[in-house]
C-alpha cells in the first residue's frame, strides 16, 4: 500500500483558535468535540501539501485555463436561451425552504 | 429469450431497431435487476416509470420507421450530480435532500434526446468527494465483487460509486460518471469495468452540481471500449451555457474505433513506479505493454517529473474551488434550512450547513477556505497552481516521444469497507494515478486488465493528448482484445 512521506519538519501547524476561525469564514458552526478531531486531520492534510514548497516556481505562470480558449461573448439578446432566460420565478422558488410573495424567506436582518 | 440484462450498449441498441427484442422488455428486465439489488444501495432513487415510458417512445417510433438514436432503447443509470427536472438531485447530501431541479441538466438532456431512458440517480460520494462511496448521507454503496474465500463488504470506488456497482452488477448497461481527480477511472477499475473521462470540456458542465469547475469532467461508464465510445458520443458536445464548453464537433468515435496501434508509440512514465504499489498491479502493466506492443505499438520511456506533486497540488486546488462552489448552499434558495429558535441570518447559514454537510465535505471546505485566505493565498492556492502548470508541461514534453501514456489506474484492488477509516489522507492516495491526467486536463480511460490472486479486478490507464480520444478508445480497444477479460461477480445480492 502507497503511504505519505512525513510531515515537512518546517511545517507551522494549524491551531484550534485558527479552525475555528476558519470555520466560522465558512459559515459552519462547530461543537468543541468536533473542532478537536478537525485539527489534527487538517494538519496531517496541510503538512502534507507542505511538500510543494520543495519546487522552484519562480519562473512559472499559474495555471489559469487547463484548455486555453478564448472568452466568448453571447449574443447581446434579451433571454437568449430560454433556460437560462427570465419569466421563471416560480421555478426558482419552487425548491425554496420559506418562500412568500414571490421572495425568498430569510430570518430578520435589520432590528 | 436471453437475460438481456447481459447485454450492452451496443447490443441492446442493434438488437432493438433489428428487432430482435423491444426497448420495453429491456427496460423492464433491468427494472427487475435495479429492484432486486438494494442491498447494493446503488441507487439513491429508481425511476421505473421513466425507463418505461423512453422505451416505449422507442418503441413508437421504430413501429413508425424513425430513426431511434444512438442510444434508441438503451435504459442508464444517471449519478445523482446530474440535474433531473421533476426528479430529486441530492449530490448524495443531506443539504439537497428533496431538492427537485425545475430544468435537466445539458448532458443528461442529450442522452434523453439520442434515445436512452432513465434507470434511476446513482449514489456517490458526496459532492463527489471520497474515493469509496463512503461519504454518501445515503449510506454506503457495495461493491458487487467480494475476495475469494472471504465475505467481507467491499468498496465500489469513488466518486461514481453506484455507477460502477450498477454496471458491474448488471443493474444498468451503463451509467454516467464525472471525474474531478479519477472518479469515473478509480471506479471503474476496482469493479472490472470500464470508463472514459473526455477532455476537460468535452461534456457540458451545465446543471452538473459542482465539485471543483477547473477540474470536473462528465464521462460514460459502461462495459466495454465500443460502449463508451457510443455513450460518450451522446454525451458531448458544445453547450454555450458552459463558458468552459469545447466549441467543437463531436467526432464519431464509434465509426473510428480501430485497435490497430501500428505506428503509435506508447510512453510508460517511470515516476509512475512507485514504493508501496501491488505486485500485481506492476504485473498488469507489463502485461499491459506486451498487449499494446502486439497491436502495433511501439513502447517507449517516459518521464513527467512533476508527478509526486500532482496529488498535493490537487488537494489545494480542489477544495479551493469546492469552498467557494459550495458556498450556495445557505438554506435560502434550495436544500436543507436549519434556523435555530431565534437565530439570525448568520446562524441559519452556520447552522444550516453545520447540519447538511457530511465531514468530509466539512474538511475539503475547511481546507478550501484556509488555503484561499488572505496570508496563506500565494503560498497554498498560487503555488498549486503554479504546480499545474508544471504538471501539464511535463505531458507536453512527453508528448514529444509518444502519442498515448500507459499506467496503472490505482495503486491496489478494492479495498474492504471501513479500511482508511479515519486516515483521509491514506484514501486520497487511490487517485494518486489518476490526479495528474485530471489537473492537465487530458482524456483518460480505465479498461480492465485482469483479476489479481484474490480474485478481484485491476485496471490499466490510458492517457491521451487533448482532443484525442479517439486514440486513447482505440487503445483500450487494443487491451481489451487482448486480456481476454469477461470476469462477472458472482451474485449474492
Amino acid at each position: 500500500m502507497l503511504r505519505c512521506g512525513a510531515a515537512n519538519a518546517s511545517f507551522m501547524s494549524i491551531t484550534r483558535e485558527e479552525v475555528a476561525k476558519i470555520a466560522s469564514l465558512a459559515r459552519i458552526r462547530m461543537d468543541d468535540a468536533e473542532l478537536d478531531r478537525m485539527v489534527p486531520e487538517l494538519n496531517n492534510i496541510l503538512g502534507w501539501v507542505e511538500q510543494l514548497g520543495e519546487v522552484d516556481t519562480s519562473q512559472v505562470e499559474p495555471m489559469t485555463a487547463v484548455i486555453p480558449q478564448a472568452m466568448r461573448l453571447r449574443d447581446d439578446m434579451v433571454d437568449a436561451d430560454p433556460l437560462t432566460a427570465g419569466g421563471r420565478r416560480e421555478d426558482i422558488l419552487a425548491n425554496a425552504p420559506a418562500a412568500e410573495h414571490g421572495f425568498f424567506g430569510v430570518p430578520k436582518v435589520i432590528e | 429469450m436471453s437475460d438481456l440484462t447481459n447485454l450492452g450498449v451496443k447490443a441492446i441498441r442493434d438488437g432493438v431497431a433489428k428487432g430482435d427484442f423491444t426497448a420495453r422488455e429491456v427496460a423492464e428486465a433491468f427494472n427487475a435487476n435495479v429492484a432486486a439489488a438494494k442491498d447494493l444501495n446503488a441507487f439513491i432513487v429508481a425511476t421505473p416509470e421513466k425507463a418505461l415510458e423512453a422505451a416505449d417512445a422507442i418503441d413508437a417510433k421504430r413501429a413508425k420507421g424513425e430513426e431511434l438514436g444512438k442510444m434508441g432503447g438503451v435504459p442508464i443509470g444517471m449519478k445523482d450530480l446530474f440535474c433531473t427536472d421533476g426528479v430529486q438531485t441530492t449530490a448524495a447530501s443531506h443539504i439537497l435532500e428533496g431538492f427537485v431541479p425545475q430544468y435537466e441538466s445539458t448532458v443528461s438532456a442529450n442522452l434523453w434526446k439520442a434515445g436512452a431512458g432513465m434507470l434511476g440517480k446513482l449514489n456517490l460520494d458526496q459532492f463527489a468527494m471520497g474515493s469509496s462511496n463512503e461519504t454518501s448521507y445515503f449510506g454506503n454503496v457495495l461493491s458487487p465483487w467480494k475476495k475469494a474465500g472471504s465475505n467481507a463488504a467491499l468498496i465500489p470506488g469513488g466518486s461514481s460509486g453506484g455507477s460502477s456497482t450498477a454496471v458491474a452488477a448488471r443493474l444498468a448497461p451503463a451509467a454516467t460518471g464525472t471525474d474531478t481527480g479519477g472518479s469515473i477511472r478509480q471506479p471503474a477499475a476496482v469493479t472490472g469495468i470500464t470508463g472514459i473521462k473526455p477532455t476537460y470540456g468535452r461534456c457540458s458542465r451545465w446543471g452538473v452540481v459542482a465539485f471543483a469547475s477547473s477540474l470536473d469532467q462528465a464521462g460514460p461508464m459502461a462495459r466495454d471500449v465500443t460502449d463508451c465510445a457510443i455513450m460518450l458520443e451522446a454525451m458531448a458536445g458544445f453547450d454555450p451555457k458552459d463558458s468552459t464548453s469545447l466549441d467543437m464537433p463531436v467526432p464519431e468515435w464509434e465509426k473510428g474505433l480501430n485497435p490497430d496501434l501500428t505506428g503509435k508509440k506508447v510512453g510508460i512514465p517511470r515516476e509512475y513506479r512507485m514504493d508501496g504499489t501491488d505486485q500485481a498491479i506492476l504485473d498488469s502493466w507489463e502485461r499491459g505493454k506486451e498487449w499494446l506492443r502486439d497491436a502495433g505499438a511501439e513502447i517507449v520511456d517516459i518521464s513527467l517529473p512533476h508527478t509526486k506533486y500532482a496529488l498535493p497540488a490537487y488537494y489545494i486546488i480542489a477544495p479551493a474551488e469546492a469552498s467557494s462552489n459550495l458556498a450556495r448552499y445557505d438554506g435560502v434558495r434550495y436544500g436543507l434550512r436549519d434556523l435555530p429558535e431565534g437565530a439570525g441570518l448568520q446562524d441559519m447559514y452556520a447552522a444550516t450547513r453545520a447540519a447538511g454537510f457530511g465531514d468530509e465535505v466539512k474538511r475539503r471546505i475547511l481546507i478550501g477556505t484556509y488555503v484561499l485566505s488572505a496570508g496563506f493565498y500565494d503560498a497554498y492556492y498560487t503555488q498549486a497552481q503554479k504546480i499545474r502548470t508544471l504538471v501539464a508541461q511535463d505531458f507536453e514534453n512527453a508528448w514529444e516521444s509518444c502519442d498515448l501514456i500507459l499506467a496503472p489506474t490505482t495503486p491496489n484492488a478494492a479495498f474492504p469497507l471501513g479500511g482508511f477509516d479515519g486516515d483521509p489522507l491514506a484514501m486520497y492516495l487511490n487517485d494518486v494515478f489518476a490526479v495528474p491526467a485530471s489537473l492537465a486536463g487530458l482524456p483518460a480511460m480505465s479498461v480492465p486488465a485482469m483479476l489479481n490472486d484474490d480474485g478481484l479486478p485491476l485496471g490499466l490507464q490510458i492517457i491521451g493528448k487533448a482532443f484525442d480520444e479517439q486514440g486513447v478508445l482505440n487503445a483500450g480497444l487494443a487491451i481489451e482484445q487482448r486480456s481476454g477479460f469477461d470476469a462477472t461477480p458472482e451474485r449474492w445480492w
